[in-house]
Protein backbone atom coordinates (compact mmCIF):
# COMPACT_ATOMS: atom_id res chain seq x y z
CA UNK A 1 0.00 0.00 0.00
CA UNK A 2 1.23 3.82 -0.71
CA UNK A 3 1.88 5.38 2.44
CA UNK A 4 0.16 8.74 0.96
CA UNK A 5 -2.70 6.69 0.52
CA UNK A 6 -3.16 5.33 3.93
CA UNK A 7 -2.31 9.13 4.71
CA UNK A 8 -5.08 10.04 2.84
CA UNK A 9 -7.79 6.90 3.68
CA UNK A 10 -7.09 7.59 7.61
CA UNK A 11 -7.88 11.70 6.62
CA UNK A 12 -10.64 10.58 5.42
CA UNK A 13 -12.09 8.18 8.09
CA UNK A 14 -11.30 10.57 10.61
CA UNK A 15 -13.45 13.35 9.38
CA UNK A 16 -16.25 10.59 8.76
CA UNK A 17 -16.28 10.70 4.99
CA UNK A 18 -16.95 8.05 3.48
CA UNK A 19 -14.30 6.09 1.00
CA UNK A 20 -13.50 2.66 -0.98
CA UNK A 21 -9.54 1.68 -1.48
CA UNK A 22 -9.40 0.36 -4.69
CA UNK A 23 -6.65 -2.59 -4.70
CA UNK A 24 -5.55 -4.32 -8.00
CA UNK A 25 -4.51 -7.65 -6.29
CA UNK A 26 -2.31 -8.60 -9.32
CA UNK A 27 -0.21 -5.40 -9.31
CA UNK A 28 -0.62 -3.84 -5.69
CA UNK A 29 -1.51 -0.73 -7.13
CA UNK A 30 -4.25 1.12 -4.90
CA UNK A 31 -6.21 4.06 -5.30
CA UNK A 32 -8.96 5.69 -3.05
CA UNK A 33 -12.45 6.45 -4.80
CA UNK A 34 -15.00 9.35 -2.67
CA UNK A 35 -18.23 9.46 -2.37
CA UNK A 36 -19.72 10.84 -5.96
CA UNK A 37 -16.38 10.30 -7.72
CA UNK A 38 -16.66 9.21 -11.35
CA UNK A 39 -15.84 5.97 -12.19
CA UNK A 40 -16.38 4.28 -15.39
CA UNK A 41 -17.91 0.57 -16.30
CA UNK A 42 -18.13 -2.09 -14.47
CA UNK A 43 -15.95 -1.47 -11.61
CA UNK A 44 -17.75 1.92 -10.94
CA UNK A 45 -21.26 -0.11 -10.37
CA UNK A 46 -19.20 -2.29 -8.17
CA UNK A 47 -18.01 0.87 -6.22
CA UNK A 48 -21.26 2.10 -5.92
CA UNK A 49 -22.59 -0.98 -4.55
CA UNK A 50 -19.78 -0.52 -2.11
CA UNK A 51 -20.86 2.88 -0.74
CA UNK A 52 -24.26 2.20 -0.54
CA UNK A 53 -24.21 -1.32 0.99
CA UNK A 54 -20.78 -0.50 2.99
CA UNK A 55 -20.15 -4.43 2.28
CA UNK A 56 -15.96 -4.65 1.07
CA UNK A 57 -15.44 -7.26 -1.57
CA UNK A 58 -13.03 -8.55 -4.34
CA UNK A 59 -14.55 -8.21 -7.84
CA UNK A 60 -13.38 -9.03 -11.40
CA UNK A 61 -13.49 -5.98 -13.46
CA UNK A 62 -11.53 -5.27 -17.11
CA UNK A 63 -9.71 -8.97 -16.69
CA UNK A 64 -8.36 -8.19 -13.60
CA UNK A 65 -9.25 -8.75 -10.07
CA UNK A 66 -9.92 -5.65 -7.37
CA UNK A 67 -10.37 -5.65 -3.76
CA UNK A 68 -13.17 -2.89 -2.59
CA UNK A 69 -12.44 -1.90 1.29
CA UNK A 70 -15.22 -0.33 2.00
CA UNK A 71 -15.13 2.85 4.99
CA UNK A 72 -18.25 4.03 5.48
CA UNK A 73 -18.33 6.39 9.03
CA UNK A 74 -20.87 4.79 11.31
CA UNK A 75 -24.02 5.96 11.00
CA UNK A 76 -25.73 7.68 13.96
CA UNK A 77 -29.49 9.81 15.21
CA UNK A 78 -28.94 12.82 16.68
CA UNK A 79 -32.43 13.78 18.31
CA UNK A 80 -33.50 17.28 19.27
CA UNK A 81 -35.78 17.25 21.99
CA UNK A 82 -35.80 15.16 25.28
CA UNK A 83 -39.14 13.69 25.24
CA UNK A 84 -41.13 10.71 25.97
CA UNK A 85 -40.49 9.54 22.18
CA UNK A 86 -36.76 10.44 22.66
CA UNK A 87 -36.74 8.22 25.36
CA UNK A 88 -38.29 5.07 23.88
CA UNK A 89 -36.27 5.82 20.77
CA UNK A 90 -32.71 6.12 22.21
CA UNK A 91 -32.12 2.54 23.40
CA UNK A 92 -34.12 1.01 20.12
CA UNK A 93 -31.86 2.80 17.63
CA UNK A 94 -28.52 1.64 20.06
CA UNK A 95 -29.70 -1.75 19.50
CA UNK A 96 -30.15 -1.52 15.42
CA UNK A 97 -26.48 -0.35 15.86
CA UNK A 98 -27.17 3.63 15.58
CA UNK A 99 -25.54 5.32 18.35
CA UNK A 100 -27.86 8.04 19.73
CA UNK A 101 -26.81 11.76 20.88
CA UNK A 102 -29.86 14.18 22.32
CA UNK A 103 -29.96 17.45 22.37
CA UNK A 104 -32.32 19.61 24.58
CA UNK A 105 -31.89 23.21 26.33
CA UNK A 106 -34.65 22.39 28.69
CA UNK A 107 -33.03 21.17 31.62
CA UNK A 108 -36.22 19.69 32.85
CA UNK A 109 -36.62 17.16 30.13
CA UNK A 110 -32.63 16.79 29.69
CA UNK A 111 -31.82 14.89 32.91
CA UNK A 112 -29.57 11.71 33.16
CA UNK A 113 -32.37 10.33 35.51
CA UNK A 114 -34.32 10.09 32.56
CA UNK A 115 -32.05 9.11 30.01
CA UNK A 116 -29.33 6.69 31.18
CA UNK A 117 -26.59 5.59 29.31
CA UNK A 118 -27.63 7.93 26.80
CA UNK A 119 -25.05 10.84 25.25
CA UNK A 120 -27.08 14.05 26.34
CA UNK A 121 -26.70 17.83 25.95
CA UNK A 122 -28.95 20.08 28.11
CA UNK A 123 -27.61 22.56 25.20
CA UNK A 124 -29.48 24.26 22.48
CA UNK A 125 -28.23 22.50 19.13
CA UNK A 126 -26.36 25.61 17.81
CA UNK A 127 -23.92 25.34 20.42
CA UNK A 128 -23.81 21.60 20.39
CA UNK A 129 -23.70 21.12 16.46
CA UNK A 130 -20.79 23.81 16.64
CA UNK A 131 -19.13 21.29 18.72
CA UNK A 132 -19.87 18.60 17.13
CA UNK A 133 -21.43 19.28 13.13
CA UNK A 134 -23.69 16.87 11.38
CA UNK A 135 -23.07 15.01 8.55
CA UNK A 136 -24.34 13.05 5.59
CA UNK A 137 -23.87 10.00 8.00
CA UNK A 138 -25.76 11.08 10.71
CA UNK A 139 -30.25 11.43 10.54
CA UNK A 140 -31.78 14.21 12.51
CA UNK A 141 -35.25 13.54 14.06
CA UNK A 142 -36.74 17.16 15.87
CA UNK A 143 -39.51 16.32 18.33
CA UNK A 144 -39.74 19.18 20.28
CA UNK A 145 -42.59 21.04 18.63
CA UNK A 146 -40.94 24.19 19.84
CA UNK A 147 -39.59 26.01 16.72
CA UNK A 148 -36.83 28.22 18.69
CA UNK A 149 -35.24 24.73 19.54
CA UNK A 150 -36.03 22.49 16.03
CA UNK A 151 -35.78 24.79 12.95
CA UNK A 152 -32.07 25.85 13.76
CA UNK A 153 -30.80 21.74 14.28
CA UNK A 154 -33.54 21.13 10.54
CA UNK A 155 -31.95 23.83 8.88
CA UNK A 156 -28.65 22.41 9.72
CA UNK A 157 -29.05 19.00 9.32
CA UNK A 158 -30.75 19.99 5.10
CA UNK A 159 -27.55 21.92 5.26
CA UNK A 160 -25.18 19.10 5.79
CA UNK A 161 -27.53 16.44 3.77
CA UNK A 162 -28.24 14.02 6.35
CA UNK A 163 -29.48 10.59 5.64
CA UNK A 164 -32.42 11.42 7.05
CA UNK A 165 -34.49 14.42 8.49
CA UNK A 166 -37.80 14.49 10.51
CA UNK A 167 -39.33 16.72 12.15
CA UNK A 168 -42.56 15.11 14.54
CA UNK A 169 -46.08 17.74 14.02
CA UNK A 170 -48.96 17.41 11.86
CA UNK A 171 -49.74 18.30 8.47
CA UNK A 172 -50.40 22.04 9.68
CA UNK A 173 -47.85 22.40 11.35
CA UNK A 174 -45.22 21.46 8.86
CA UNK A 175 -46.87 24.05 6.53
CA UNK A 176 -46.09 26.79 8.90
CA UNK A 177 -42.40 25.14 9.53
CA UNK A 178 -42.11 25.15 5.76
CA UNK A 179 -42.65 29.07 5.95
CA UNK A 180 -40.04 29.43 8.51
CA UNK A 181 -37.25 27.73 6.86
CA UNK A 182 -37.54 29.29 3.71
CA UNK A 183 -37.33 32.21 5.67
CA UNK A 184 -33.83 30.87 7.08
CA UNK A 185 -33.17 30.28 3.66
CA UNK A 186 -33.87 26.29 3.18
CA UNK A 187 -34.34 25.99 -0.54
CA UNK A 188 -37.49 24.25 -1.86
CA UNK A 189 -35.70 20.97 -2.89
CA UNK A 190 -34.27 20.55 0.65
CA UNK A 191 -37.33 20.93 2.60
CA UNK A 192 -39.30 18.27 0.52
CA UNK A 193 -36.56 15.90 1.71
CA UNK A 194 -38.07 16.53 5.67
CA UNK A 195 -40.17 13.62 6.72
CA UNK A 196 -43.11 15.41 8.04
CA UNK A 197 -45.24 14.20 9.47
CA UNK A 198 -42.65 11.98 11.16
CA UNK A 199 -42.46 8.45 10.79
CA UNK A 200 -43.62 5.43 8.72
CA UNK A 201 -47.26 5.50 8.36
CA UNK A 202 -48.04 2.25 10.79
CA UNK A 203 -50.88 3.89 12.44
CA UNK A 204 -48.62 4.94 15.70
CA UNK A 205 -50.30 5.18 18.58
CA UNK A 206 -48.12 6.06 21.51
CA UNK A 207 -45.17 7.48 21.95
CA UNK A 208 -43.00 4.25 21.95
CA UNK A 209 -44.79 3.27 18.80
CA UNK A 210 -43.77 6.63 17.43
CA UNK A 211 -40.25 5.53 18.15
CA UNK A 212 -40.62 2.78 15.93
CA UNK A 213 -41.83 4.53 12.87
CA UNK A 214 -39.36 7.12 13.37
CA UNK A 215 -36.23 4.56 13.85
CA UNK A 216 -37.81 2.54 10.76
CA UNK A 217 -38.31 5.30 8.09
CA UNK A 218 -34.35 6.43 9.40
CA UNK A 219 -32.95 2.73 8.75
CA UNK A 220 -34.68 2.34 5.20
CA UNK A 221 -33.77 6.21 4.13
CA UNK A 222 -29.76 4.85 5.07
CA UNK A 223 -30.46 1.28 3.31
CA UNK A 224 -31.94 3.50 -0.18
CA UNK A 225 -29.09 5.51 0.03
CA UNK A 226 -28.04 5.70 -4.16
CA UNK A 227 -30.82 4.40 -4.87
CA UNK A 228 -33.83 5.54 -7.44
CA UNK A 229 -35.73 7.96 -5.66
CA UNK A 230 -38.91 5.63 -5.81
CA UNK A 231 -37.39 3.54 -3.68
CA UNK A 232 -37.37 5.99 -0.69
CA UNK A 233 -40.67 6.33 1.32
CA UNK B 1 -20.68 -2.96 21.60
CA UNK B 2 -18.63 -0.42 20.41
CA UNK B 3 -20.80 2.96 20.86
CA UNK B 4 -18.45 5.60 19.11
CA UNK B 5 -19.04 7.03 16.22
CA UNK B 6 -15.66 8.34 15.63
CA UNK B 7 -12.03 6.43 14.97
CA UNK B 8 -10.82 4.87 17.79
CA UNK B 9 -7.29 6.17 17.24
CA UNK B 10 -5.41 4.23 19.71
CA UNK B 11 -6.72 0.58 18.46
CA UNK B 12 -7.15 1.34 15.06
CA UNK B 13 -5.00 -0.72 12.65
CA UNK B 14 -5.06 1.63 10.11
CA UNK B 15 -3.62 4.72 12.31
CA UNK B 16 -1.34 2.27 14.07
CA UNK B 17 0.25 1.79 10.60
CA UNK B 18 0.49 5.12 9.54
CA UNK B 19 2.12 5.88 12.83
CA UNK B 20 4.57 3.13 12.68
CA UNK B 21 5.85 4.07 9.59
CA UNK B 22 5.98 8.33 11.02
CA UNK B 23 8.26 5.99 13.26
CA UNK B 24 10.46 5.05 10.93
CA UNK B 25 9.77 1.34 11.12
CA UNK B 26 8.89 -1.39 8.26
CA UNK B 27 4.86 -2.17 8.10
CA UNK B 28 2.92 -4.94 6.50
CA UNK B 29 -0.92 -4.77 6.47
CA UNK B 30 -2.87 -8.14 6.30
CA UNK B 31 -6.35 -7.62 4.63
CA UNK B 32 -9.32 -10.09 4.68
CA UNK B 33 -10.45 -10.26 0.91
CA UNK B 34 -12.45 -13.31 0.73
CA UNK B 35 -14.42 -15.37 3.16
CA UNK B 36 -16.55 -18.71 2.75
CA UNK B 37 -19.00 -20.41 5.26
CA UNK B 38 -17.94 -18.88 8.63
CA UNK B 39 -15.44 -17.14 9.25
CA UNK B 40 -14.90 -15.23 12.64
CA UNK B 41 -13.92 -11.60 11.10
CA UNK B 42 -15.39 -9.94 8.09
CA UNK B 43 -14.04 -9.19 4.64
CA UNK B 44 -11.87 -5.78 4.97
CA UNK B 45 -10.65 -6.65 8.73
CA UNK B 46 -7.03 -5.18 9.20
CA UNK B 47 -4.05 -6.93 10.66
CA UNK B 48 -0.94 -4.74 11.37
CA UNK B 49 2.28 -6.01 11.53
CA UNK B 50 5.99 -4.71 12.36
CA UNK B 51 9.22 -6.07 11.16
CA UNK B 52 9.58 -6.95 14.91
CA UNK B 53 6.52 -8.43 14.75
CA UNK B 54 4.83 -6.41 16.89
CA UNK B 55 1.19 -6.54 15.59
CA UNK B 56 -2.58 -4.93 16.21
CA UNK B 57 -5.91 -5.39 14.21
CA UNK B 58 -7.45 -9.27 13.35
CA UNK B 59 -7.87 -11.31 10.37
CA UNK B 60 -9.34 -14.32 12.28
CA UNK B 61 -9.87 -13.69 16.04
CA UNK B 62 -6.94 -15.04 17.15
CA UNK B 63 -6.96 -18.60 14.97
CA UNK B 64 -4.38 -17.68 12.17
CA UNK B 65 -2.83 -14.75 13.40
CA UNK B 66 0.95 -16.11 14.24
CA UNK B 67 0.99 -17.61 10.66
CA UNK B 68 -0.31 -14.24 8.90
CA UNK B 69 2.91 -12.46 11.21
CA UNK B 70 5.65 -14.83 10.00
CA UNK B 71 4.21 -14.52 6.52
CA UNK B 72 3.83 -10.57 7.15
CA UNK B 73 7.59 -10.72 8.07
CA UNK B 74 8.77 -12.00 5.17
CA UNK B 75 6.48 -9.85 3.02
CA UNK B 76 8.38 -6.43 4.75
CA UNK B 77 12.05 -8.14 3.76
CA UNK B 78 11.25 -8.73 -0.28
CA UNK B 79 8.63 -6.00 -0.56
CA UNK B 80 6.53 -8.88 -2.82
CA UNK B 81 2.66 -9.11 -1.90
CA UNK B 82 1.29 -12.17 -0.88
CA UNK B 83 -2.40 -14.09 -0.98
CA UNK B 84 -2.63 -16.24 1.92
CA UNK B 85 -4.95 -18.79 2.56
CA UNK B 86 -6.98 -20.40 5.97
CA UNK B 87 -9.20 -22.90 6.41
CA UNK B 88 -9.84 -26.44 7.76
CA UNK B 89 -10.32 -27.74 4.66
CA UNK B 90 -6.90 -26.83 3.54
CA UNK B 91 -4.55 -28.97 5.54
CA UNK B 92 -1.70 -29.17 3.23
CA UNK B 93 -0.70 -25.81 2.73
CA UNK B 94 -1.15 -24.78 6.06
CA UNK B 95 -0.86 -26.15 9.42
CA UNK B 96 -3.20 -23.57 11.55
CA UNK B 97 -6.65 -23.35 10.54
CA UNK B 98 -9.97 -21.78 11.75
CA UNK B 99 -11.83 -23.91 14.38
CA UNK B 100 -15.11 -22.56 12.68
CA UNK B 101 -14.88 -24.30 10.09
CA UNK B 102 -15.05 -21.19 7.68
CA UNK B 103 -11.89 -20.34 5.33
CA UNK B 104 -10.92 -16.87 4.50
CA UNK B 105 -8.34 -15.58 1.97
CA UNK B 106 -6.05 -12.70 3.16
CA UNK B 107 -3.87 -10.03 1.46
CA UNK B 108 -0.94 -9.30 2.54
CA UNK B 109 1.55 -6.09 1.41
CA UNK B 110 4.44 -3.92 2.59
CA UNK B 111 3.49 -0.44 3.04
CA UNK B 112 5.73 1.70 1.23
Amino acid sequence: MDPYILKTLNEERRARRAAVLVTDLGDGRDRIVREGDHVASDLGAAIANAFRTGNSRSVEAEGRTFFLNAHLPRPRLVVIGAVHISQALAPMARIAGYPVEIIDPRTAFATPERFPDVALHAEWPEDVLKRAPLDSYTALAAVTHDPKIDDFALKAALDARCFYVGALGSRKTHAKRIERLLALGAGADQIARIHAPIGLNIGAASPAEIAVAVLAQAIHAFRSRGKAKGAVA
Amino acid sequence: MDESIYLDEARDPLIIAEGWLKDGKDVAIATVVETWGSAPRPVGSHLVIDAEGNFHGSVSGGCVEGAVVTEAMDVIGSGKARMLEFGVADETAWQVGLSCGGRIKVYVERLG
